[in-house]
């Protein structure tokens, strides 16, 4: 299936910003079921200074907002040919080592409520049992739109019994890495058959199986990641995958607006 | 490991004048002691309105003080000299090729070599860094190896420096201030030279510049300010260097590069000597409240724009429980016996070692894995019961931070009090430069000499003091 | 040079010439204190060191001899004390480190230790004299050491803008406190009060000899004003000051290749200097006018930070 997209995230900020950096990991990854087919960012108010591959083989781009600047655009589009293949995404090639996946995080420490919930995934498989333990999750944990904080931790997610895919998602990795699987955070976009615009970004995880390779879990929809699936960013929780992550000097009250468009070809 | 009685650099172990020093007690016998008390006051006179402090952690102008200088050289011949640079030149390849390896495909933890949990639960481990080629394939461009001798053919590395080490300027400004004291012992003694040192760091830190230079590299020292307790010498290095002495808030990214805010506009710097911790290096990548880095810089210095010096993540490898290691590592990268010897080092992770350490403690020092500047140990043959009693309790809840070594019997060196020569513990520091041009090892490096009598404790911030350190000319 | 050199060498050598004048103002209230009982001068004197806000806030409104000179010798929580002032030269100078040869940084260390050893405890009003001397003395050390081993490059530049801002200022508040002993309407009566007055002027910018070489021993207060403000040769006048700050700008201009809005303003303030006669000041007003000389110094001050990137 070949996507076409577009993703446009305009700050504005009540003052001028003095110096501001932000740091992008939009692009989506070429490999495994995808290929990029074109891609390009453009910026209004800012400027690219560098772009780089991570360790966890993200395109990484460095952009500088403008000095004196009150608002600041990046435009993201191109168009990205996926294969169907059941969310199995396939063998890990590094550069980080597995063992880097079973790291917990701030956001991914594992306690007693995700334990509850690890304790309820049964299943004879390895991949029974990452299913399982994904339904469990969004039996718990209610999608809410809006519910949650983006900081929130796993743990703090499944306590209050709410959240959205990004909470899934770290309730899923602190689980799956206490079950002795690396476990990954995928960012991305998902076309959702019913329209083009879509409201944010969408996150789900996957966990390493031996034989396998990587797994997609999309706890939130229940759905194995398929064709309609863009994968764009992965990390060991929602920091390292982050579509932007900022700092600024200046520039007082931002407000955020966000466009994405998914469209197939 | 020798037992019993302590080897004296000057009188051996049978108060027998050793060679290195006979000219220098020729000398001795000729002076006058009074001379020598007032040129001891001249030279912490001439330390401290040069400046050469240290602050003290946590406080201010107030608190600055001075490393107590002994006018007493360390002396070393140049056959000690030739064996122990080549030990270290070893083990420094060998540290450098550790890490690219540990960042790169983790050849060493395949093979077996070193288990995956030194690294996996290793703080100072950068998973940033992981594929990341450094200019030049250099990682530790400035490396401080810390050497104990025991007997006469017999020293130990007590601890590599991979991160920032410090202590060159002393090496330094001792030399200077004995070449003004005493010019007419120089004159009858060929001491290998010292001052070499600040041009060697430019050069060496020049021929790792990135692809994105143009031109002569600009290199700049980072500091992380005035009230930081080496400021004096991120400034001296700096000076020596001909390099700009800049902090976090004198740089940015501007046009895909780390560049310096100067009168003038902003420039671009090539190669980054930094000494503010990894940690504080970048608040947009590492530690977001820290004030005293620059945002970004890690993006820059992976798309290939700048040099950071020492690289980020080389913390790595000076872990005193992957020291433990250090003869394997040696081996794997060099395929050689390594020359230079670790101290026998139990790992308090491991059940048997720990079962040891705790029934020895008496006779055993005990360290953080991370620890340094001389705290958080135990000293066991010092330590009093409670001590012990306590430690005890700390290293049965946390094993793994913990390693044990037995307690050495450090060489000691002469120092001039007011009775005279007496003789205290030293260590020594030998500074390396790494460059794809080579390995430059500084004859001699920083004797640290612990003042009190029978203290092994020589770091400045416990009140040890620094000596001149000579290599004899063969 | 990077911004943060350029801002340190500027205030290293303000605060060094602030540390001097203050203790210039220090002997001057003393001699006032002995030739007339006047606890009232040391509001004056202070209030010329622009520490008088701060000493009420500390103190309270009655100004006490012995507090008040404590407070512009060595209290540390008044920032323009001496002692502050030099601790402060000397934090700025260990900034620009790189920047200072030898004899400089040696100078001004010794400086600063010599000062601690001295303010580190009370001073006896016994012993005020000798430890202002001794300040003075230093602080002169460290400008025969500038003089003598300093390039004549921007950082000189960036050394001497600060001094003469700085100098410039300090004698723009001296006539800003004392104008009215120098008004016409005044000097026609010529008593002996003031006299001590105009004496106190002429001290607290050690010009004594100076007003004598060129006017003779008779002070008079249209000849106080035109030396302190219009002469061209002595080095505390404002003329003087605001000539010395266009040259080294001037320098800068030349050594960087770039004119930079500072120098605009630079060009207009000594124009106006060069331009008034001393009688023409006095029909303008002499309050007016050193109050305009003070706003222009203090744009200038702050253009010169913009334009040579001291902190963004």
């Amino acid at each position: 299936m070949r996507l076409k997209i577009r993703h446009a995230t305009r700050y504005q900020f009540a003052e001028p910003v003095i110096y501001g950096l932000q740091q992008l990991r939009k692009t989506p990854k070429t490999g495994h079921q995808q290929e990029v087919i074109s891609w390009s960012t453009h910026v209004e108010g800012g400027q690219k200074e560098v772009t780089f591959e991570d360790n966890h083989h993200n395109v990484v781009e460095l952009i500088s907002i403008d000095r004196d600047a009150t608002q600041v655009t990046v435009i993201s589009e191109g168009e990205v040919e996926i294969e169907g293949s059941s969310g199995i995404v396939g063998r890990h090639p590094g550069p980080s080592p597995l063992w880097l996946y079973e790291r917990d995080t701030p956001l991914t420490k594992f306690g007693p409520g995700c334990r509850a919930l690890a304790r309820e995934a049964d299943g004879g498989t390895d991949l029974e049992k990452l299913h399982a333990l994904s339904e469990v999750i969004r039996d718990a944990v209610k999608y809410e739109v809006g519910a949650s904080h983006p900081d929130w931790t796993a743990e703090e997610a499944v306590a209050e019994g709410v959240g959205v895919c990004q909470d899934h998602s770290h309730i899923f990795l602190a689980c799956a890495r206490h079950l002795g699987y690396p476990a990954r955070y995928v960012s991305g976009y998902l076309m959702m058959n019913d329209r083009v615009d879509q409201d944010a970004t969408h996150a789900w995880a996957e966990a390493h199986v031996d034989g396998l390779g990587w797994v997609g879990f999309d706890i939130s929809n229940g759905y194995s990641p398929d064709e309609r699936y863009v994968r764009v960013a992965t990390g060991l929780d929602y920091t390292e995958a982050a579509p932007v992550i900022g700092t600024r000097f200046g520039g007082a009250h931002e407000a955020l607006d966000v466009q994405i468009q998914v469209a197939q070809q | 490991m020798s037992e019993g009685s302590i080897f004296d650099e000057m009188w051996g172990q049978d108060q027998a004048l050793r060679d290195p020093y006979s000219e220098f007690q020729t000398w001795f016998e000729e002076q006058d002691p009074k001379r020598l008390r007032v040129k001891q006051r001249e030279a912490d006179e001439l330390f401290r309105l040069t400046g050469i402090t240290f602050n003290v952690y946590g406080r201010q102008e107030a608190e600055e003080r001075l490393i107590p200088f002994d006018i007493v050289p360390r002396i070393i011949s140049a056959r000690e000299w030739l064996k122990l640079s080549k030990g270290i030149e070893q083990r420094v390849r060998a540290i450098n090729a550790f890490l690219g390896d540990i960042y790169g495909r983790q050849e060493i933890i395949k093979a077996g070599r070193i288990p995956v949990e030194m690294i996996a639960r290793n703080e100072a481990f950068l998973p940033q860094m992981i594929g990341v080629k450094p200019a030049g394939g250099v990682y530790t461009h400035i490396v401080g190896i810390d050497l104990v001798r025991t007997a006469d053919n017999e020293f130990y590395v007590l601890e590599d420096n991979a991160r920032t080490p410090s202590g060159v300027s002393y090496m330094l400004e001792n030399r200077e201030t004995m070449l003004q004291m005493f010019p007419e012992l120089f004159a009858r003694t060929s001491v290998q030279p010292v001052s070499n040192y600040p041009s060697d760091l430019r050069r060496s830190l020049g021929a790792c510049a990135p692809d994105a230079t143009d031109g002569p590299p600009t290199v700049a020292v980072l500091t992380p300010g005035i009230y930081n307790s080496a400021y004096f010498e991120h400034a001296f290095l700096a000076d020596q260097m001909g390099a700009e002495l800049v902090e976090g808030h004198d740089l940015r990214v501007v046009d895909g590069r780390v560049a310096m805010r100067t009168t003038r506009g902003f420039q671009p710097i090539d190669v980054l000597y930094r000494r503010v911790d990894d940690d504080f290096l970048d608040p947009l990548n590492f530690n977001p409240d820290s004030q005293l880095g620059v945002p970004g810089i890690m993006d820059v210095y992976r798309a290939g724009g700048i040099t950071i010096a020492n690289a980020p993540g080389t913390g790595v490898a000076d872990d005193k429980a992957v020291y433990s290691y250090m003869p394997e590592i040696v081996e794997f990268y060099t395929g050689e016996r390594p020359i230079l010897e670790n101290v026998p080092t139990w790992r308090c992770s491991e059940p048997e070692s720990l079962a040891y350490v705790l029934d020895n403690l008496a006779d055993l020092v005990v360290k953080e894995v991370h620890g340094s500047g001389g705290y958080g140990m135990l000293i066991g043959p010092t330590a009093t019961k409670k001590d012990i009693a306590e430690f005890r309790k700390k290293l049965q809840s946390r094993p793994g931070n913990y390693i044990a070594q037995p307690t050495l019997s450090l060489s000691t060196v002469p120092i001039f009090t007011n009775k005279g020569l007496a003789p205290r513990h030293v260590d020594l520091r030998p500074f390396v430069l790494v460059s794809p041009e080579g390995i430059n090892i500084t004859p001699g490096g920083l004797t640290r000499v612990a003042l009190q009598k029978g203290s092994l404790v020589v770091n400045s911030s416990q009140g040890g003091g620094t000596k001149d350190t000579w290599v004899l000319e063969d | 040079m990077l911004g943060k050199t350029a801002n340190g060498l500027y205030w290293m050598f303000r605060y060094l010439e602030r540390a001097e004048n203050t203790s210039r103002l220090i002997e001057t209230g003393l001699r006032m204190s002995i030739t007339r009982s006047g606890a009232t001068e040391w509001g004056s004197v202070m209030q010329t060191a622009g520490v008088l806000s701060g000493y009420t806030a500390h103190y309270g409104e009655e100004v006490v001899q012995e507090q008040a000179i404590n407070w512009m010798l060595r209290d540390k929580e008044n920032p323009s004390s001496v002692l502050s002032a030099i601790s402060e030269a000397r934090q700025n100078a260990r900034m620009v480190r790189t920047a200072l040869t030898h004899d400089v940084w040696e100078a001004i260390n010794a400086c600063f230790m010599n000062a601690k050893d001295l303010m580190g405890r009370k001073v006896s009003e016994r012993d005020l004299p000798g430890v202002l001397k001794s300040v003075r003395q230093r602080t002169a050390l460290v400008r025969g050491a500038t003089h003598g081993t300093m390039m004549r490059n921007d950082v000189y530049d960036f050394a001497r803008i600060g001094t003469f801002l700085e100098r410039g200022d300090n004698t723009a508040r001296i006539l800003d406190v004392k104008y009215y002993v120098l008004l016409p309407s005044v000097f026609a009566v010529g008593s002996t009060i003031d006299n001590v007055q105009w004496d106190s002027i002429l001290q607290s910018v050690s010009a004594k000899g100076g007003y004598r070489m060129v006017y003779g021993s008779q002070p008079n207060a249209r000849d106080i004003a035109h030396f302190l403000v219009l002469d061209k040769r002595m080095p505390r006048s404002l003329n003087f000051c605001v000539s010395k700050i266009r040259d080294n700008l001037g320098y800068l201009a030349s050594d960087y290749d770039t004119r930079m809005p500072v120098h605009d303003l630079a060009d207009k303030l000594a124009q106006r200097l060069s331009m008034h006669d001393i009688d023409e000041i006095f029909d303008f007003g002499l309050h007016e006018y050193i109050q305009t000389v003070l706003t222009a110094l203090g744009e200038l001050g702050g253009q010169i930070e913009q334009d040579y990137r001291f902190y963004v």
